[in-house]
């Protein structure tokens, strides 16, 4: 797939001397999502920003659709939706008008059959006019997607999209999202939420201190580095783990009621048929049993963990 | 040219003023006819005339001066400065809109809001006195460069300021001295000569100098120099604005 996004050797030392992006290399494919991870502070902001145009690079490359950020500025901005991190709002404009305002800063003739499409979407059309200070948070977030989404653009940045934000909402967010992607706009989020990458991304990279320690299909990633564990609710309490047993890589719980097979994705498929043969030839009966698989969290905590 | 994100800004601006109508158009008003009851009335009548023309009369250019200068600073510098203190600004500058852009819709909204202002104050003034307007396309003038120059002005502290008190410390603070001793209120030619050498460093003496020439052909200074200090007030502005936007001074940082 053609990427719609490249940076190269992207770094950014503001002024008070703090270094918020350590050489970022990073290719964004068309149509794809991709959630950016990282803890506060990572330069997760500071990336988006950048590929927006809020903030000048030090040094590096940003291209987007081809152009170059800062020389072909209204190339790529056009093509770019940004909802940022705070909840920003004109507080005493209606939601109607600060929509079509933000449609027209892109330099699209008004559409209001447009404008009308995308308030229904978010189901904001029954507070078209109301002012912006009568909305709760979570209306108030509509509103800022509303008017990234007001000049249709092909990329949309989501930074920290689901920060305060109740379920439902969340749902309808990442239902949007996917709704968005099938129309082939290409979505980058930030979150540090990671059910939430793990929920709707097709890649996922991890930023922290400045630099992207991983970019990773999150299947392959999952896969990579996602443990799985097989845990076996035994009969009768084993004190010891049987010397037959030692093939396999097993852990016996403390209190010797439980067996914990650990494995590394599908490899372990194989060995777990021939364990059981072997514990059912031992005669070790187990009443249960139950399998896990890390989550991205777990995977995220052992990358970033030492300095997080 | 992102000529719909300019209208976009303007229209956008120019519908603050229609919100905030009591405080934008109705305090100027009232605040010029007390100058006028005050200073064209009550005292004025014991001063005879200045330079042939009755003070009230007299004083009306500095007037709208006085407002026009207040107007176009607080409304071009709330203009930029509001969206930067609420955050909002990040749309702006996320567009695909140049610079310059966002410069004529922020001042060109600013500048036409002071226009409005200046010209119903010369209206509220046509009740109390006298007006005669001798060089009308030179009024217009004088009036439209100063209207643009103090909103970019403005707009230069919108962006330089960080707070509310850095906001309004040049409109409150710095901008009624200035006028005061311009020579809104009097001839310069009334002063002891050294106050006079003083006042040739006070801009605001050539706005309102030129200002009142194009009304009664009377002037402090030549109006070819009022009309090119102006020039240079603004060509002063362009070069700030230009570096402001070259760096992105306290925008992109």
């Amino acid at each position: 797939m053609a990427s719609v996004v490249s940076i190269d050797k992207l770094t950014k030392t503001y002024e008070n001397g703090f270094q918020a992006l350590k050489g970022i290399d990073l290719e964004i494919e068309e149509g794809e999502i991709l959630a950016l991870l990282g803890p506060n502070g990572a330069g997760k902001t500071t990336l988006i920003s950048i590929i927006c145009g809020l903030v000048n690079p030090s040094t590096g490359k940003v291209m987007v659709g081809g152009h170059d950020v800062i020389r072909d500025f209204r190339q790529t901005r056009s093509l770019i939706g940004l909802v940022p991190q705070e909840l920003t709002t004109d507080m005493f404009e209606t939601v109607w008008n600060t929509v079509s305002f933000s449609r027209g800063v892109y330099g699209k003739k008004p559409d209001p059959a447009l404008v009308e499409r995308v308030l229904k979407e978010l189901s904001l059309w029954n507070k078209k006019d109301n002012m912006l200070r009568e909305l709760s948070g979570g209306m108030k977030r509509r509103v800022m997607i509303a008017k990234a989404l007001a000049h249709e653009p092909k990329i949309l940045f989501l930074d920290e999209p689901t920060a305060g934000v109740d379920v439902n909402l969340r749902r309808e967010m990442w239902q949007l999202v996917e709704k968005l992607r099938e129309s082939g706009v290409t979505i980058i989020l930030t979150t540090h939420y990671i059910e939430e990458a793990e929920e709707i991304a097709d890649r996922v990279g991890v930023i922290n201190g400045g630099k992207l320690l991983l970019i990773e299909e999150k299947a392959a990633l999952m896969k990579k580095l996602g443990r799985k564990q097989l845990r076996l609710e035994l009969s009768e309490p084993l004190k010891v783990l049987p010397e037959s047993l030692a093939a396999y890589n097993l852990t016996l719980s403390e209190d010797g009621t439980a067996l914990i097979h650990e494995y590394q994705g599908e490899e372990g498929q194989g060995t777990i048929a021939s364990l059981l043969s072997t514990l059912a030839a031992q005669d070790i009966h187990f009443r249960d049993l139950s399998t896990r698989q890390s989550s991205l969290e777990d995977i995220f905590v052992a990358l970033v963990g030492e300095d997080a | 040219m992102n000529f719909e994100a300019i209208k976009s800004i303007y229209v956008f601006e120019m519908a603050r003023l229609r919100r905030t109508l009591l405080q934008s158009v109705i305090s100027p008003v009232i605040t010029t006819s007390l100058y006028f009851i005050v200073f064209g009335t009550a005292i004025g009548s014991r001063i005879q005339t200045v330079e042939g023309v009755s003070y009230g009369s007299f004083i009306t250019p500095g007037l709208i001066m006085l407002t026009l200068l207040t107007q176009c600073i607080s409304n071009g510098s709330i203009g930029i400065y509001f969206p930067k203190f609420t955050g909002t600004i990040y749309e702006i500058l996320s567009a695909p809109v140049a610079m310059t852009e966002i410069i004529v819709g922020y001042v060109g909204a600013a500048a036409t809001k002071g226009l409005i202002i200046g010209l119903i104050i010369l209206a509220t003034a046509s009740f109390f006195v006298d007006i005669h307007i001798a060089h009308p396309f030179m009024m217009v003038l004088f009036l439209v460069l100063t209207a643009v120059t103090f909103s970019m002005f403005g707009f230069i502290i919108g962006i330089w300021a960080k707070n509310f008190e850095q906001l309004n410390v040049i409109p409150m603070l710095v901008v009624p001295p200035l006028t005061f001793l311009g020579g809104s209120f009097y001839s310069i030619n009334m002063l002891p000569p050294f106050w006079q050498t003083v006042s040739h460093f006070n801009p605001v003496l050539y706005l309102v100098s030129g200002f009142r020439w194009s009304f009664y052909e009377i002037a402090d200074v030549n109006p070819m120099v009022s009309l090119g200090m102006i020039t240079l007030f603004l060509v002063i502005c362009l070069s700030i604005l230009g570096w402001i936007f070259k760096t992105g001074y306290r925008l992109r940082n």
